[in-house]
């Protein structure tokens, strides 16, 4: 069955050159980027980033400093928040107190004048979206985080906006809603087909839930692209570090030409991996990096063609993986090896030698 | 050993404490209801008549009148003035603001005595003739730091985002006020006007010296106490006075808690 609610490659929010300055600090520098209809879009990166700034710029409660936002082909210069095609789910939910659930959800349709059997069927359908139909009548202060946030969600929904914008709503609930709620959101967004722009600071809640994910750093856009890409095909070390562990291994750069790097290395010999965007030769170094679960153990008489082999320095068990330190007499830096527990990798000696199988593909090399 | 002290002590010093500050208090209404004129025990004999005596005297009823105005026009000017005060305070960052709080609250602890001549002085300076008018301008500045105390701990628990989230959903900045700011910051406003209201209500150093030919409650009780025949009706007067204030302000707490449980955080009150 084709997807009726997949992305359309339409560009439904276009930021062009947004700097952001509140007084000598800039938290956004010259960001651009196109976020397409019907797209789950995630802003992610550490606090401090600009992703929310970059948020709330979209939502409309501060102006740029330089550049514009148009969103739907419209330029949204000048335009307030409250006439912009965009609703919010704020990171505090910010569920009116002295209104129960009912009128919480109906607060923005009193201004559209329905009548009361439309705004009432449009209040229901909402609630039933997030599956709180039962608690209409509840006050803000009598709800879970959870019902919380399903009514900041349903009472921006029964908008009909063009974009949700959402500001970590998952952040202050504990994990297992949180998880649960991740994918409900993804279902919800498939549902409703509007354009979702999610900002967060956990990385497997981007990786789980987005379309594309821009990763942000000091103000700036580092890269854009699907979960999949954007984990295993990051561009520079910080990507790669912030999107979970990863060996670094430096090289030198033997061969190049427009797409692609020839690289050798200590321990892991001669490499070729695509050329990052943006990357520059400078003195002939450059950075691998290779994710510690493409690591394998070779148990006993395996055999690989790519192999590299070092001690045990470190074990670390976590259930259903076991994380280990291996130093390999070529490297500068252990490497660290994630393993599944199906063979006994929990019980390999810490001191004793192994040796690792690795696929070249999973070596990216990577942009300072 | 100085456990054994603190039990045997601090429960007598504590009762004797109170004893002090409320005995004489609860003179006031023992001897207002007492048939005889000089307020000496043992008492008499039950009576009202103190209380009766009061509706025919149209003296005291005019003092009474204005109090009420002088209260309400105090309460509603240090209200509103407290709230833009209260929002700039808890909302914005501005150069001078903690001076500028201060100066504020410095009513709160400069001798009345020193605020009422002042004030004499410059309305004087300025030709303005007293009034009600004049009492009520100085009974605002007595009442704003309290006011604005009262607001302060409403509005501190009052985040942003419910006023962006209203914007967000359509509303107007004049709607957003009307449906969101007010109705979550009517306790605190309402805590605020009886609070103002009950500390004009008895205030009589500014009223002194700045009513004019228009007595306030305080001033006219005052002035009766010249006259020894008077002081019965006079503890009547005191006993109804003293009832109103305790209702307003157990009243006012009550608004204050409301608001602290509706914004969800728990700020100190002026009585907490």
């Amino acid at each position: 069955m084709p997807d009726q609610n997949a992305p359309t490659g339409k560009a439904m929010i276009e930021i062009s050159g947004v700097t952001k300055k509140f007084g000598a600090f800039t938290a956004l520098d010259r960001v651009t980027a196109t976020i397409n209809e019907g797209e789950f879009f995630s802003l992610l990166g550490p606090s401090g980033c600009g992703k929310t700034t970059l948020l709330r710029l979209i939502a409309g409660f501060d102006q740029p400093t330089e550049g514009g936002i148009a969103i739907d082909g419209q330029a949204m210069e000048g335009t307030p928040a409250n006439r912009r095609p965009t609703n919010m789910v704020f990171q505090s939910y910010a569920i009116f107190p002295h209104m129960n659930v009912l009128e919480n959800v109906a607060y923005g349709l009193k201004r559209l004048r329905l009548d009361k059997a439309e705004e009432k069927r449009r209040v229901e359908e909402a609630l039933a979206q997030v599956e709180l139909g039962h608690l209409g009548k509840r006050r803000a202060n009598e709800l879970s985080g959870g019902q919380r946030q399903r009514v900041a969600l349903a009472r921006a929904l029964v908008m009909r906006p063009k974009v949700l914008l959402l500001d970590e709503p998952l952040s202050a609930l504990d994990k297992k809603l949180r998880e649960q709620m991740q994918v409900e959101l993804r279902h919800l967004q498939k549902q409703v087909g509007i354009t979702f722009i999610l900002v967060t600071h956990d990385q497997y809640e981007a990786l789980a839930m987005s379309d594309r994910i821009a990763v942000m750093f000091d103000g700036q856009i580092a890269q854009v692209a699907t979960p999949k890409d954007i984990y295993q095909r990051p561009v520079t070390r910080r990507v790669a570090d912030f999107l979970g562990g990863m060996n670094f291994v430096s090289a030198e750069v033997a061969a190049q030409n427009e797409t692609s790097l020839t690289l050798k290395t200590r321990g892991f010999g001669q490499v070729t991996a695509e050329r990052p965007e943006g990357f520059v030769v400078n003195g002939g170094a450059a950075t691998l990096g290779i994710r510690p679960e493409r690591l394998r153990v070779l148990w006993d008489d395996d055999r690989s063609e790519n192999e590299i082999a070092g001690r045990v320095v470190d074990r670390h068990y976590f259930g259903e993986i076991t994380h280990l330190i291996v130093e390999i007499p070529d490297l500068e830096m252990p490497l660290s090896v994630i393993e599944t527990n199906d063979f006994g990798a929990d019980d390999i000696p810490v001191g004793s030698q192994i040796r690792l199988a690795f696929d070249p593909d999973a070596l990216v090399a990577l942009r300072d | 050993m100085i456990k054994t002290l603190t039990r045997g002590w601090l429960p007598g010093y504590a009762i004797f404490y109170i004893a002090f500050l409320y005995l004489p208090v609860m003179l006031l209404p023992i001897f207002s209801v007492n048939s005889s004129p000089i307020p000496v025990f043992p008492l008499k004999g039950f009576s009202m008549k103190w209380y009766e005596s009061l509706w025919g005297n149209d003296i005291m009823l005019n003092a009474a009148r204005n109090t009420l105005v002088v209260g309400t026009a105090s309460a509603v000017v240090a209200t509103i003035l407290g709230i833009c005060a209260a929002r700039a305070i808890t909302r914005y960052r501005f150069t001078g603001k903690r001076p500028m709080s201060g100066v504020i609250m410095a009513p709160l602890v400069l001798p009345e005595i020193i605020i009422a001549i002042s004030l004499l002085l410059v309305l004087l300076q300025f030709g303005l003739g007293l009034s009600l008018m004049t009492v009520i301008v100085g009974h605002v500045l007595i009442c704003l730091p309290y006011s604005i105390t009262v607001l302060v701990s409403g509005f501190e628990g009052f985040d942003p985002s419910f006023e962006e989230a209203s914007a967000d959903l359509g509303e107007t900045t004049f709607g957003t006020i009307r449906r969101v700011t007010l109705p979550m910051m009517m306790p605190a406003i309402v805590s605020s006007l009886l609070v103002s209201f009950t500390i004009s209500l008895d205030e009589f150093m500014v009223a002194f010296f700045l009513s004019g030919r228009e007595p306030t409650l305080p001033i006219y009780i005052w002035g009766q106490l010249r006259f020894a025949a008077k002081l019965p009706a006079v503890l009547a007067l005191g006993t109804i006075m003293l009832i109103g204030s305790l209702i307003l302000l157990t009243v006012a707490e009550m608004f204050r808690r409301r608001a602290a449980r509706k914004t969800l955080t728990e700020a100190g009150g002026l009585f907490a």
